[in-house]
């Protein structure tokens, strides 16, 4: 082991997913010197060629693409008073690793939040009476209006070639789209996946029963795709690995498909695998980072020096860099003094598995995205949530990510081992289908992150530690979403029904795998007392770090977080090329 | 959507047929690559990880979890076992965070916060139910009839057989026996390269076509079977 410094670099990017691939091409383009260090290794397309991620067990039981829980876990616990616990395997969520990130094995459902999603804090003020809401509830409005950042959701979907039915083109509702999508500048880039099955059937019925129904928007192309910065996708084959796996048909968008492959071509632009970002290193006045230091392959210590510091290292990954270089003051939910770990949240899943018989789903013939949902059921476009007490809402849908065998659901009573469960699996693989939800979860004053005092990382550095459990006004909402689930699925007449919602008494289970939409503990907003970030992702404090990802989310809304993602990292790209470069320094005063 | 994709003519299957073959044909080299674990006859695999006398624990306990009684094949016929050998001697759960201090009364909501690794789980597990089949039956879990071999399971499973009255508080039983489970259904169900689902059987039993991967024809056909047999991450067909 030994001290190196490298070269300097006008930007270094901790952490090459989608957020860090984002900045690193928009930058580079500018004729910025820019070099991004990643943790994992490298993981070029050709590593993933037909037929090598056609295997359930490595990518989808043992995470193979994924950081293992021995590098890279972190500590749970649901109130402040507990000690808490190591997550030692995964299952409530993955993070990935390696170039590409999770972008590299996402499952490529590409949507937008609603125009309310954005305003919440504005919503509930306007709709909830005073008082009727959880007073630890922290809700807060982005920092930017609807108008600001479409062109930037626009340019993401076209970045990712998003296949789906336009639902609000400038303002005029469009068939077969969703209506209460926010306008949009242009249509999607291409025609929606093809329905399946078990997402026809459940369009129809919600259609028949009144709701919205539309093709779940998506990464996985459904046609030939050439994007903005003239890289290609090839239309998806369906091949039913997609949730969890690279894919094998270069037709999902993720960062080596539709960003790496041009920027990697650039002089000004250089990558290393396997190098672990320890810290940023700030100048004494902690007003301005010098770079950040890593240990590279051979355990060596390496600093990269450089003027602008990206941290795209994902969301929690990115509050405990912030959190061990000294960034900003770590939040104290007691006084609600400091900025960084507050407002962190997370979603919930619940579903309804339907049997048939006499059906045949072919489950294996199927894209990560495929499938139907509807936003009929999210905040301000529905009255129930102010008449029972709750703010919220969900995606509502029937998809089928994945159908390969191992995990397969069955029907209520059969057994788990035995000669039942064997002739099980003969008789219900491929007779199923899902409706399911995902919701939307508030952020409170007692949901935080901070360090762990007793864990440590391979590399001796504290554990993030995760303070988080449900609110009564996510379980109601779970109750209220199971009765409309269940009722489309009595409607659609299967042989039997087995369902799985929270109960009003549920903790947050870490052992079953929700989602790795986790956001929050680095929020963005409009003053450095409640936030970390301003509306561009600079920290309010070392104005020269950057800090795109789902950090910045003051709580977590029904869509999936990556189109926001990779709009406001665009927005912040923006911000540094036309305005930072200019004169460093804040970009927001305050 | 079309009346007609309900129902698809014969020609419209034979052409689906015609379209999947090529994607997923195989060069020789790689049927010829098809060897390996693939080959394995369980009568003649040595373990590698488990000793001559956990290796009879195991077969036997296998044979239980999915037997070859009823539709389907069994664990054993399809080398589940040499799966499980294979996937201990090749480090399962080297990906466990193990630091301690280990909170034992942990709420389950929390998950794994054992001290036993996958490896140590089956070791230990084996010789104390090996220790249970003796006392209760004066012989050794292999011989038992059917039914006492499934209600030592049942009482693994259901925490009835008690570790630490044996000695050995650091380890639930039913943590020994879902990690057996779940590895013999992973087995069971995973690509045969890793030596079990032995010529596919399980995926031809319940109608998977493993790593075919190439629907294009077929997502839109809705409630009609798809009609081809699996194939192998190694290119060889069932
Ligand atoms: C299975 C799965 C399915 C998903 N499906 C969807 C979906 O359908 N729709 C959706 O919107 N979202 C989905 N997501 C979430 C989506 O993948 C993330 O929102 C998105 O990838 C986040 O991008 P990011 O760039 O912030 O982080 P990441 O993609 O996680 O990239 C961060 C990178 O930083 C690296 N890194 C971390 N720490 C360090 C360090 N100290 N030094 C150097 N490098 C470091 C990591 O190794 C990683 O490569 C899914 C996620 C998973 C796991
Ligand atoms: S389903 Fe489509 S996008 Fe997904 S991995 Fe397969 S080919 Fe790629």
């Amino acid at each position: 082991m030994s001290n190196i410094t490298n070269d300097e670099v006008d930007v270094v990017i901790v952490g090459l997913g989608w957020a860090g691939s984002i900045m690193a091409i928009e930058l580079a383009k500018e004729g910025l010197k820019v070099r991004a260090l990643e943790r994992g290794p490298d993981r070029p397309p050709e590593d993933f060629a037909y037929p090598k991620p056609a295997d359930q067990y490595a990518y989808a039981i043992k995470n193979k693409v994924f950081a293992t829980p021995r590098d890279a876990a972190l500590t749970v616990r649901y109130n402040d008073s507990e000690t808490a616990l190591p997550t030692r395997k995964w299952g409530a969520f993955a993070p990935g690793t390696g170039v590409g990130g999770s972008g590299l094995h996402w499952t490529g459902v590409l949507i937008r939040p609603t125009t309310t999603d954005l305003k919440l804090k504005t919503y509930a003020d306007h709709a909830y009476k005073r008082g009727s809401l959880d007073p630890d509830m922290r809700i807060k409005d982005f920092p930017f209006s609807w108008e600001e950042i479409e062109p930037f959701y626009d340019k993401f979907d076209k970045i990712c070639g998003l296949s789906g039915t336009t639902g609000n083109l400038k303002g005029v509702i469009q068939p077969g789209g969703d209506p209460f999508e926010g306008p949009r500048s242009s249509p999607y880039p291409l025609p929606a996946l093809h329905d399946t099955y078990n997402s026809s059937l459940f369009a129809a019925t919600a259609k028949k029963m009144g709701y919205h129904p539309f093709p779940n928007p998506s990464a996985n192309v459904s046609q030939a795709w050439t994007n903005p910065y003239g890289a290609q996708l090839a239309p998806c084959n369906y091949c039913g690995y997609c949730s969890k796996y690279p894919c094998l048909n270069y037709s999902k968008a993720s960062p080596q498909t539709t960003i790496l492959d041009v920027v990697k071509r650039m002089p000004n632009f250089s990558y290393r695998a396997n190098a672990n970002v320890i810290r940023v290193d700030l100048h004494a006045d902690k007003k301005t980072a010098k770079g950040v230091t890593y240990i590279d392959e051979n355990k060596n210590e390496v600093f990269q020096p450089a003027k602008i510091v990206i941290l795209s290292s994902f969301q929690f990954a990115n509050v405990r860099l912030m959190m061990l270089s000294g960034i900003g003051q770590i939040y104290n939910p007691l006084t609600e003094t400091g900025t960084i770990g507050r407002n962190y949240a997370f979603l919930s899943n619940g579903d309804a598995t339907l049997f048939f018989k006499d059906k045949h789903f072919n489950p294996f013939a199927t894209a990560g995205a495929t499938g139907e949902m509807f936003n009929d059921i999210s905040p301000g476009n529905f009255e129930d949530g102010i008449k029972l007490g709750f703010i919220g809402g969900a995606k509502i849908h029937s998809s089928q990510a994945t159908g390969a065998p191992i995990g397969t659901s069955l029907p209520k009573g059969t057994p788990g081992w035995g000669k039942g469960w064997k002739e099980g699996m003969v008789d219900w693989y491929g007779r199923s289908m899902k409706i399911g939800i995902t919701t939307t979860c508030q952020s409170y004053r007692g949901h935080h992150l901070d360090l762990d005092p007793n864990y440590k990382d391979p590399w001796g550095q504290p554990l993030l530690r995760m303070t988080f459990d449900w609110r009564q006004n996510e379980l109601k909402l779970q109750r209220y979403l199971r009765d409309i689930v269940l009722g489309i699925a009595k409607e659609l007449g299967p042989d039997s029904i087995s369902e799985n919602f929270l109960a009003l008494d549920s903790h947050w289970d870490i052992t079953k795998y929700v989602s790795t939409h986790n956001v929050g503990g680095a929020i963005m907003g409009d003053s450095p007392r409640d936030s970390a970030l301003n509306r561009y992702l600079q920290s309010w404090d070392v104005h020269n770090v950057f800090v795109p990802g789902g950090n910045a989310f003051p709580q977590n809304f029904q869509a999936n977080p990556t189109a926001t993602i990779g709009a406001i990292t665009l927005f912040a790209a923006e911000a540094i090329k036309n305005q930072y470069l200019k004169n460093p320094g804040p970009l927001v005063q305050v | 959507m079309s009346k007609d994709k309900f129902s698809p003519s014969r020609r419209t299957i034979l052409m689906a047929t015609a379209a999947a073959v090529p994607l997923v044909s195989v060069p020789v080299y790689r049927a010829a690559r098809a060897d390996g674990l693939e080959g394995v006859e369980l009568a003649q695999y040595q373990p590698v990880f488990f000793s001559a006398a956990e290796w009879q624990f195991l077969l036997a306990a296998c044979d239980r979890l999915i037997p070859a009684e009823g539709r389907g094949p069994g664990a054993l016929e399809t080398n589940v076992p040499v799966f499980i050998d294979q996937q201990l001697h090749n480090g399962l759960g080297d990906d466990v965070y193990m630091a301690g201090p280990h909170k034992a009364d942990a709420p389950s909501t929390l998950g794994f916060q054992g001290t036993f690794t996958p490896q140590q789980s089956y070791r230990t597990g084996i010789k104390l139910a090996q220790q249970v089949a003796q006392q209760k039956h004066g012989k050794p879990f292999e011989q038992l009839a059917p039914a006492d071999k499934d209600a030592l399971l049942t009482a693994l499973q259901k925490n009835e057989i008690v570790f630490a009255d044996l000695g050995e508080p650091g380890l639930k039983a039913s943590s020994f026996f879902n990690q057996m489970l779940g590895d013999a259904k992973n087995g069971y169900l995973a690509d045969p390269m890793y030596g079990g689902n032995k010529d596919m059987k399980a995926w031809v039993a319940i109608g998977f076509p493993g790593a075919r991967a190439a629907y294009t024809e077929w997502v839109d056909q809705h409630n009609v079977k798809y009609p081809l047999g699996p194939v192998s991450v190694s290119g060889k067909r069932a």
